[in-house]
């Protein structure tokens, strides 16, 4: 059985219609990467998934409808990790790690809740700023502290909403890395909105392109990225290189993209 | 290695907390001695708790005859302590207020004040004191007007927090809207009131505990304690919600729901202690401050200490208010503004620095 099922899910803010008929499942283990032009709707399916919004259509969580879940009970099940909001409040690291162990804890703070926050830390490589203000941080060092948070959480299912996008190329690859590395160690279901094809395609075992709130096509980074789906979801002409095995997207030039040419 | 000095670091953070809520403790039941010894009588703050104890075991408490013929017990029990108690509720209810709806809203600027509830509480008085007119008669007028108009405001607040896609800085444009309009209200009612009339509610205005009794303390000491228990364990839903309202969510709590809630539960605690002494809107703007900067974030701590900060300064503040100038006494709510004020301003300029 899958972990996560969406079927049917539709959204609308207001009278605008963000999501169209989004169905996909999703198994422990695996690593989905959410791609597709800004304005698709990655993020109204994320905060779908973890039902911050009320969708139309069904999510089935470990076999059980989300609506039959209450909050805390999702919060168990569920962790999220939102795209830079901007808003920060001025806790420490730890306190801020230790905050995804609200679902689990009533009051008071155990020792093993400060294990849980201290093995996230370490697994984030941020021991070493665990007193340290989470405003003092570089965007870099917060999103990993975020990304702590969620896996402190001891949730199955982790929804990250453009993670990497605030990071270098290397601080990239380390998170993808970890993304991955969780999934298929511990059983983690990723669901991962990504804007960088190339790091999409190298960490995520599926891919699912959205384009004005619909489907565009899902399916594995080989079988998925072509010319023609880059195409046809942003409207640019790339070239589509194979790197080992993984696909790998190279724009064309901006005033080639009239006339599509082949690279060598 | 490095993972262990995390959770030492946070175990000492915790400690310090405590520590804090222990030393203020301490603090308070020192300045509470003092400010019973002030008044036209003269006790010794030895004498003001033995007087405290004698009120309170009749029996166990062998008082020495001096004090008895001063009739201390009686002046302690009768006129001091039950100020001294009401300026201790009111601080800590109003700084907890101040405290939650910050917490709530994520903004510094959060108070009774900022947020219209107390130029509400202000309007309602200035109708019962210069109409005559009132939910309540008799020296209840001015009280019931006051309160009601406070927790109409609430209302609205309260309201708004449950229509949905209202944000917190909305909500805090709306709550200075509100400021603005009950304080025309007032204004109007200033223009047209008797000169006699006019200077009783600008008197209603300083804020002050010259009118406290053992009855009205003990309606503020009801709300509180009815009201602060349910917000300290609900303290990691604020922590949850300074983080913003998706990671709060996503962190199990139902956030509308808890945003209304709290909001409503600060401002029957504003509403209850500003309607018997009038305006205080210092300490729930600055308790909070200066107690985040001495302890951090979590509410858990930040909730009873920021209220025990508002409880010395406001009683501080009076303790100041009656002594400064001989013979006269400064309404504590200029007081505490002139007091806490460059404090504050200090602590803030320091922390720049850091």
């Amino acid at each position: 059985m899958p972990l996560l099922c969406a079927r049917g899910v539709s959204f609308a803010y207001n009278e605008r219609r963000v999501l169209e008929d989004i169905s996909f499942t999703l198994d422990a283990g695996e690593v989905l990467g959410l791609v597709g032009p800004n304005g698709s709707g990655k993020t109204t399916l994320i905060r779908c998934l973890d039902r911050i919004l009320a969708p139309e259509g069904e999510i089935h969580l470990d076999g059980r409808d989300m609506l039959s879940m209450s909050r805390p009970e999702i919060a168990r099940m569920i962790a999220y990790v939102p795209q830079n909001s901007g808003i920060l409040s001025s806790a420490t690291v730890f306190e801020t790690v230790l905050m995804g162990r609200r679902p689990h804890l009533r009051w008071s703070v155990s020792e093993e809740d400060k294990q849980t926050v201290s093995d996230a830390l370490s697994l984030l490589g941020i021991s070493a700023f665990a007193s340290r203000r989470i405003d003092r941080l570089s965007g870099g060092e917060r999103q990993r502290v975020f990304i702590a948070r969620a896996i402190a959480q001891d949730a199955r299912v982790l929804l990250l909403d453009e993670p990497t996008s605030a990071l270098d190329i290397r601080n990239r690859i380390e998170v993808m890395a970890l993304l991955f590395r969780l999934a298929e160690e511990r059983g983690l279901a990723v669901v991962a909105a990504i804007h960088d094809l190339n790091l999409a395609a190298r960490y995520c075992h599926r891919l699912l392109i959205l384009k004005d709130g619909l489907v565009l096509g899902q399916g594995t980074p080989s079988s998925l990225l072509t010319p023609g789906m880059v195409r046809a979801a942003y409207g640019i002409e790339a070239a589509v290189k194979d790197e080992v095995g993984v696909p790998y997207v190279v724009p064309l030039r901006p005033s080639d993209n009239d006339r599509p040419v082949e690279l060598p | 290695m490095m993972a262990e000095t995390g959770k030492q670091e946070y175990t000492r953070l915790t400690e310090k907390r405590v520590l804090f809520i222990v030393g203020l403790i301490l603090i308070l039941i020192a300045l509470a001695g003092v400010a019973v010894t002030l008044g036209s009588a003269n006790l010794s703050v030895a004498d003001s708790y033995l007087a405290i104890l004698a009120g309170l075991f009749p029996d166990a408490v062998d008082l020495p005859d001096r004090m008895i013929e001063s009739n201390a017990v009686g002046i302690v029990w009768g006129w001091r302590l039950h100020r001294v108690l009401f300026g201790i509720a009111a601080g800590f209810g109003l700084a907890i207020a101040g405290t939650v709806m910050q917490g709530v809203l994520r903004n510094p600027l959060a108070s009774p004040f900022t947020l219209g509830i107390a130029s509400a509480a202000s309007c309602g008085a200035s109708i019962a004191i210069v109409l005559g007119a009132g939910i309540l008669s008799g020296s209840l007028l001015v009280i019931g007007n006051a309160f009601l108009f406070a927790m109409l405001a609430a209302a609205a607040i309260y309201g708004m927090a449950r229509l949905r896609g209202m944000g917190s800085e909305a909500m805090i444009l709306a709550g200075i809207a509100l400021m603005y309009l009950f304080s025309a209200i007032t204004s109007l009612l200033q223009y047209l009131g008797t000169a006699a009339k006019v200077q009783e509610v600008v008197f209603w205005m300083f804020g002050s505990l010259d009118k406290s009794s053992w009855p009205k303390l003990g309606i503020v000491a009801i709300v509180i304690v009815a009201v602060i228990p349910p917000l300290l364990w609900r303290a990691w839903d604020l922590n949850a919600l300074a983080e913003g309202d998706e990671v709060a969510a996503s962190l199990g709590v139902p956030v509308e729901r808890s945003m209304a809630g709290f909001m409503l539960a600060a401002s029957l605690v504003t509403a209850v202690i500003i309607c018997f002494t009038g305006t205080i809107g210092f300490i729930g703007l600055v308790a909070p401050h200066i107690t985040r900067m001495a302890i951090g974030t979590d509410h858990r701590t930040l909730l009873p200490a920021s209220g025990l900060v508002g409880a010395v300064l406001l009683l501080g503040a009076d303790c100041l208010a009656r002594t400064l100038i001989p013979g006269a006494i400064i309404p504590v709510g200029i007081m505490t503004a002139f007091l806490g004020i460059p404090f504050f301003l200090y602590l803030f300029m320091r922390g720049r620095d850091a």
